[in-house]
Parts: C-alpha cells; sequence; structure tokens
C-alpha cells in the first residue's frame, strides 16, 4: 500500500451531504477487477448531464480541478455501501484525502487500508475552507498526518483527530495482514480456549 | 460484583484476542459470510499467495447478481455470470461451503444465514455487505467490512476494530394498527438522522422490540447502516432460541444445551450504562416512507413534500432544491396524491416470509396498476410462500412472481427502475440511482407497497385494510 506522510495539492469542495458510495461509483462498475483503473467511474453518473456528456458545473469537471488531490465534503461522505471500489475510484482518479465534517464508517476504514487520508473536521472549520477556496481558481492546501495538521495559503492552521493505529497504517503504508500473522500463537490460543468454553461457536454444526 | 456490561460489552470482550496500548483490538471472527462481491478479497489474497486461515467457518453464497428471472446459472449476460463463477471457483479452491444457484439454500445472505442456523446469538459475524447488521437481530456482533477487511479475515479470522461507543433505542408501547418494523425503522432515522448513530453500535430495546418477531427485529437491525451505525442487536429470548433451534447449521445434541445457557446470559444488565441513550414512543409512529434521497428524509404518508422556501440554511435549502428536482416533485404535494410507475418487494429488509404474508393480504382480490416484481429472500421462503398459496395470490392479481436475489435493491443483476420511473420499493436506500440510473426510489413496508402496486400511487395502507370492518 502507498503510504501517507505530508502532501500539499490542489482542493476541491464537494458542498453536498450524505454523498453515498452508491454516487461515488455506480454499482454497475463493481464488476470490474481492482487491476483496471477505476478513475473514470468516479461520480460517474452525479457528474453528467442527462444526454451523458460531462456536466461543467460539476467541480471536478472543470480544468482547474483536473489535478485535484484533496476533496473537501460535506457532513456523512461514503455513507451506504460496504464497496471499496468507491475508494478505489477516488484514488484511481488522484484523490490522496478527503475532508469532511463525518464520515460513512466502512468507508472510512477502506479509505485508510488504501492509502486514501480520510480527516474529521468540526463543520464550522470546513465551512472556512470552502470559503477559501473560493478565492481563487486553484488553492493548494498541504495536509501532514505526523503532526496531525492542515495549513491553509491565508495562514490558516487546523488540527485534526486520527486514532494511532491507522496514522500508523498510513504513514508505514502498512499491510495489516502481515501486522497480524505476527499474532499467529495468540490467534490459536485463542480459538483453542474458545473451543473448549464454546464449543458450538469453534466448529459449524 | 462484576461491572455492569452491555450485551455489546459482553460480546466484545470474549472475542478480543489482543489491546494495543491505543485501544485497537485484533478481534476474534466466528462467522464469515461471502458472495460475489467478495472476488475483490479472494484476488488480493492470490496476488499475496495467501493460505485462508479457516474456510470452514466461511460460507459463499450467490445473490448480488443472480437472475430473478431465469435463475439457472448460463441465462444471465456474461458479465454478470463472470462474478457468480468467480465465487463459485474461489469458494471450491479454498474448501469453503458454498449456497450457489440452484441449491436450496440460497438466498440474500442476510435472510439464508440465519435461516441456515449459520447465525447464533454471541457470536461476532462479518460479510463484505452493509447490511450485515441484520444478523444483530438474533443477539449477535454482526457488521459489514469492506474488500481489504474482507481478505484480512480470510487470511486471519480477525479483524482489528476500534471499540464503538453504544447506543440504546427505547421503544415502548403497542403499535398501531397498519405500522411495522419497517415503519419504526424508518422514523428512528428520520428521528436521529442519516449519520446519527456514526461511531456507534446500536442495541434496540423495549417492549416495542420485545413484541416484534424475529423477522420484524431483522428489518429494523438491517436498516442500522442507514443510520449511520456499523452494528444494530436485539438481546436474545424465547423467540430468538426458538428461531435458531432445529435449523440446518444450529448446535446439536450436547451443544444446543450449552449454548442455550450461555445465550440466556446475554442482555444487557440492569446497571449498564451506555454513551447515548433515545426514546421513542410507538404512538408517534404511522405508516411511513421516504420522499427524497436519502433513508432520513422519511414522512408520515399522511405527510406532504417539504418546501424548499422555508428552509433557512442555504446548503440546505439548495441540496432540497436538487432532491426535489431529481425526485421530479413539487414542494406542498400530498404523499397520497404521488403516482408510482413500478414496485419492488424484496431485499434484505423485506422479503421474509411474514413480508410476503402482509402484502398478500392486500394484494388478494385485487389487480396492479403498474408493473410489480416480488422476490423472495430465499429459495425455502420461496417454497414456504408457495406451500402457502401467496404465490396464487400475487399470479392472480398481476404481480411478478420472480426467483431469490438481491434484485432490484441495488439493481445489479439487471433489474432495475428505468431512468425517471417511481418505484414504490421495500428496499432500504433510496439513493440517487440506486435502482438503476436516474431511478427514483420511495422505500416503505411490504403492505404499503402492495398497496402502491394496486392503486397506482402512494396509498396509506389502513385505507386498504379497513374497508368492510
Amino acid at each position: 500500500m502507498e503510504a501517507f506522510k505530508k502532501l500539499e495539492a490542489t482542493a476541491a469542495s464537494l458542498q453536498i451531504a450524505n454523498i453515498d458510495t452508491d454516487q461515488i461509483i455506480p454499482a454497475r462498475f463493481l464488476k470490474t477487477p481492482r487491476s483496471t483503473n477505476h478513475g473514470d467511474f468516479l461520480f460517474h453518473d452525479i457528474r453528467r448531464q442527462s444526454d451523458g456528456e460531462l456536466d461543467p458545473k460539476f467541480v471536478l469537471n472543470t480544468p482547474e480541478n483536473s489535478r485535484t488531490q484533496i476533496l473537501v465534503a460535506d457532513t456523512n461522505f461514503g455513507c451506504g455501501s460496504s464497496r471499496e471500489s468507491a475508494v478505489y475510484a477516488l484514488f484511481d482518479a488522484g484523490i490522496r484525502c478527503v475532508i469532511a465534517p463525518s464520515f460513512g464508517d466502512i468507508f472510512y476504514n477502506n479509505s485508510v487500508k488504501n492509502g486514501l487520508l480520510p480527516i474529521e473536521l468540526n463543520r464550522s472549520k470546513i465551512e472556512d475552507i470552502w470559503q477559501t477556496l473560493k478565492t481563487a481558481n486553484t488553492v493548494k492546501i498541504e495536509v501532514d498526518l505526523e503532526n496531525q495538521t492542515i495549513h491553509l495559503p491565508n495562514g490558516t492552521n487546523y488540527t485534526f483527530e486520527i486514532d494511532a493505529f491507522r496514522k500508523q497504517t498510513l504513514i508505514e503504508g502498512l499491510d495489516d495482514i502481515d501486522l497480524t500473522l505476527k499474532y499467529s500463537q495468540l490467534i490459536r490460543d485463542h480459538e483453542k480456549n474458545n473451543a473448549t468454553k464454546r464449543p458450538w461457536t469453534a466448529t459449524i454444526d | 460484583m462484576s461491572k455492569p456490561q452491555t450485551l455489546f460489552e459482553k460480546i466484545w470482550s470474549r472475542h478480543v484476542i489482543f489491546e494495543r496500548e491505543d485501544g485497537t483490538s485484533l478481534l476474534a471472527i466466528d462467522r464469515h459470510l461471502c458472495h460475489e462481491g467478495s472476488f475483490h478479497a479472494f484476488d488480493k489474497l492470490e496476488r499475496e499467495n495467501r493460505i485462508i486461515r479457516r474456510p470452514d467457518l466461511t460460507f459463499g453464497i450467490a445473490d448480488h447478481y443472480v437472475s430473478t428471472k431465469a435463475p439457472e446459472l448460463g441465462n444471465e449476460e456474461e458479465s454478470l455470470r463472470i462474478p457468480i463463477e468467480k465465487l463459485t471457483k474461489n469458494t471450491q479452491k479454498a474448501g469453503i461451503q458454498l449456497y450457489g444457484i440452484g441449491t436450496p439454500e440460497q438466498g440474500i445472505v442476510h435472510v439464508a444465514g440465519p435461516e441456515q442456523g449459520l447465525t447464533l446469538p454471541g457470536i461476532t459475524l462479518v460479510c463484505g455487505d452493509s447490511h450485515t447488521a441484520t444478523h444483530g437481530a438474533l443477539g449477535c456482533l454482526a457488521f459489514g467490512i469492506g474488500a481489504s477487511e474482507v481478505a484480512h479475515v480470510l487470511a486471519t479470522q480477525t479483524l482489528w476494530q476500534e471499540k464503538p461507543k453504544t447506543m440504546r433505542i427505547n421503544i415502548e408501547g403497542e403499535l398501531s394498527p397498519g405500522v411495522v418494523a419497517k415503519d419504526v425503522i424508518l422514523h428512528l432515522i428520520s428521528v436521529i438522522g442519516a449519520n446519527g448513530a456514526t461511531g456507534y453500535m446500536i442495541e434496540y430495546a423495549g417492549s416495542t422490540v420485545r413484541n416484534l418477531s424475529i423477522e420484524g427485529r431483522m428489518t429494523m437491525c438491517n436498516m442500522s447502516i442507514e443510520a449511520g451505525g456499523r452494528a444494530g442487536m436485539v438481546a436474545p429470548d424465547k423467540k430468538t432460541f426458538d428461531y435458531i433451534k432445529g435449523r440446518k447449521h444450529s448446535p446439536k445434541n450436547g451443544n444446543w444445551d450449552l449454548a442455550l445457557k450461555d445465550w440466556r446470559t446475554l442482555f444487557s444488565d440492569k446497571e449498564a450504562t451506555f454513551d447515548k441513550e433515545i426514546y421513542v414512543k410507538s404512538s408517534d409512529i404511522a405508516p411511513s416512507l421516504t420522499w427524497g434521497n436519502s433513508p432520513e428524509e422519511t414522512l408520515p404518508v399522511t405527510g406532504e413534500i417539504p418546501d424548499p422556501r422555508k428552509e433557512p440554511d442555504e446548503s440546505r435549502r439548495e441540496a432540497l432544491e436538487l432532491t426535489l428536482k431529481y425526485m421530479g416533485l413539487t414542494a406542498g404535494t400530498q404523499l397520497k396524491d404521488i403516482k408510482v410507475d413500478r414496485v419492488f418487494i424484496g431485499s434484505c429488509t423485506n422479503s421474509r416470509i411474514e413480508d410476503l404474508r402482509s402484502a398478500a393480504a392486500i394484494a388478494q382480490g385485487r389487480k396492479t396498476q403498474v408493473p410489480a416484481i416480488i422476490v423472495p429472500g430465499s429459495a425455502m421462503i420461496k417454497i414456504q410462500a408457495e406451500n402457502e398459496g401467496l404465490d396464487q395470490i400475487f399470479i392472480e392479481a398481476g404481480f411478478d412472481w420472480r426467483a431469490t436475489g438481491c434484485s432490484m435493491c441495488v439493481g445489479m443483476n439487471g433489474d432495475i427502475t428505468p431512468p425517471g420511473e417511481r418505484c414504490a420499493s421495500t428496499s432500504n436506500r433510496n439513493f440517487k440511482g440506486r435502482q438503476g440510473p436516474g431511478s427514483r426510489t420511495h422505500l416503505m413496508s411490504p403492505a404499503m407497497a402492495a398497496a402502491a402496486a394496486v392503486t397506482g400511487r402512494i396509498t396509506d395502507v389502513r385505507e386498504l385494510t379497513t374497508v368492510g370492518l
């Protein structure tokens, strides 16, 4: 997995609450293997007009935002379906960080497993960032995971919270299966103990 | 005396293998259900040359891409056949039991799992699907996970988890006539919001929940994710034990008595505290439905479409205008005046025998005014419904009686609502494009959906059930 330490990149506002994973990637694209680039599937239906052409008003369709790596979104981003393809689509379209007041919980986990940093920030701060992003065609933001800070070009700094385990996973680009296999003996002990205490769960009748 | 514990804490603590200093725990997983979408996880393990640790605790069930018209494999388009065949190949290779197309155990994973006795009180159960919370109705910790976590469970039979906060939702009183579990959960989501339970594990409690059937409890737990909660659960009771006893994979012989003794300890202690408590009176709940693109946009059937001009917050006003535009609705319209183009009765939320019976009670002796399909939650439910003669009632009324699968809830098998059409649906999500690009979804109970089918518009089910009384 690609590690995430620090990023200075163009940011874009997506001021719509409850962007669910069906909107991030419609279900008909979920058959696609990971080896195929998912970037074109990102927001596939909501970024298009009814005639199928790209909607010039959709934020990521503007030329200024073609290299956006940071999305500043609204409440409950990534709610709904557990489809990890939603993260594949964001990642393959170049997005490395999503800042929002809250996230769908499974989406949040899926992001961390793929090197995409989800940042939870109070909505009033998000509104301030939206305002800042309106001041110029392209605005660069710096996100520093090590120090848990966001720097805006106007000099404003924010700190953000992330739990230590996820932070470590992202900074080291860690595959947690490798980490877990180091606990194999503990897993075996637990299984043995469980088989004695609750045999009906240890095997299936 | 030991510290009072919630039901969740009791289940959590018995599954912790190791707790890191930062509080993240390595949790043992007792049961893992896979479906066609799990191919991402199997692909990852193959790329990394990893071994599947406990194929004996893992089950494969085909549901998302299965055709409901011609269920035999080979009748679907090639692009849909591929994920089904991948599930067969991946499970065979790993020695995982598969309930594939044509087997009597097949069904929607969250319907078939409990039905086959794979879901038991006190266990941890995961599946790469957000509606896994359904299984919590039997008193277990069940939650949906993404593909990377599916791969992690396959490789280690564990998951790294941060301990969620706990929320108890207390619902007291008798439900009014025409009000069912679906109305309760839709009402709840409208009260606490689509992210009202984010970060929480929900326990549903109170006399209303106790009085619900196991099927009704499953409908409620199923939509926990629509309130942001990753898991929902109900303490197991005699109804739960009766439901489980004798099912294919339920504990047998000596194990049954041992299990029962343990299950009777699974409840929240009287003095246990929750991070949040919500109180709901069931007398406040009417037959309800969604009108927008988020499940929190729910109103009683007697309500009207809200007016964006009355919304003071600018971004919310704009969002509301966009929603009404997408849904093709005008502010002030009575919900009961809205015409529907089609009806879908099915999904892991509402496709169990009780759901089909309540829809049949409305359909009996009436005729559908719009295309309407009924998709039973499992092959077993389909047979049971046919033995009860429900299929004949539906067919005579003009409904299309289908084979089992996820179908038009998610539209992945080709059962879709065409662009611009309005569907009265018993599923769980009214998101933009969920039932197909441009589809407009109104979520409601099976009886309400059946009522919409026979009138061609949103209908208060009480108007059809009180006739002749």
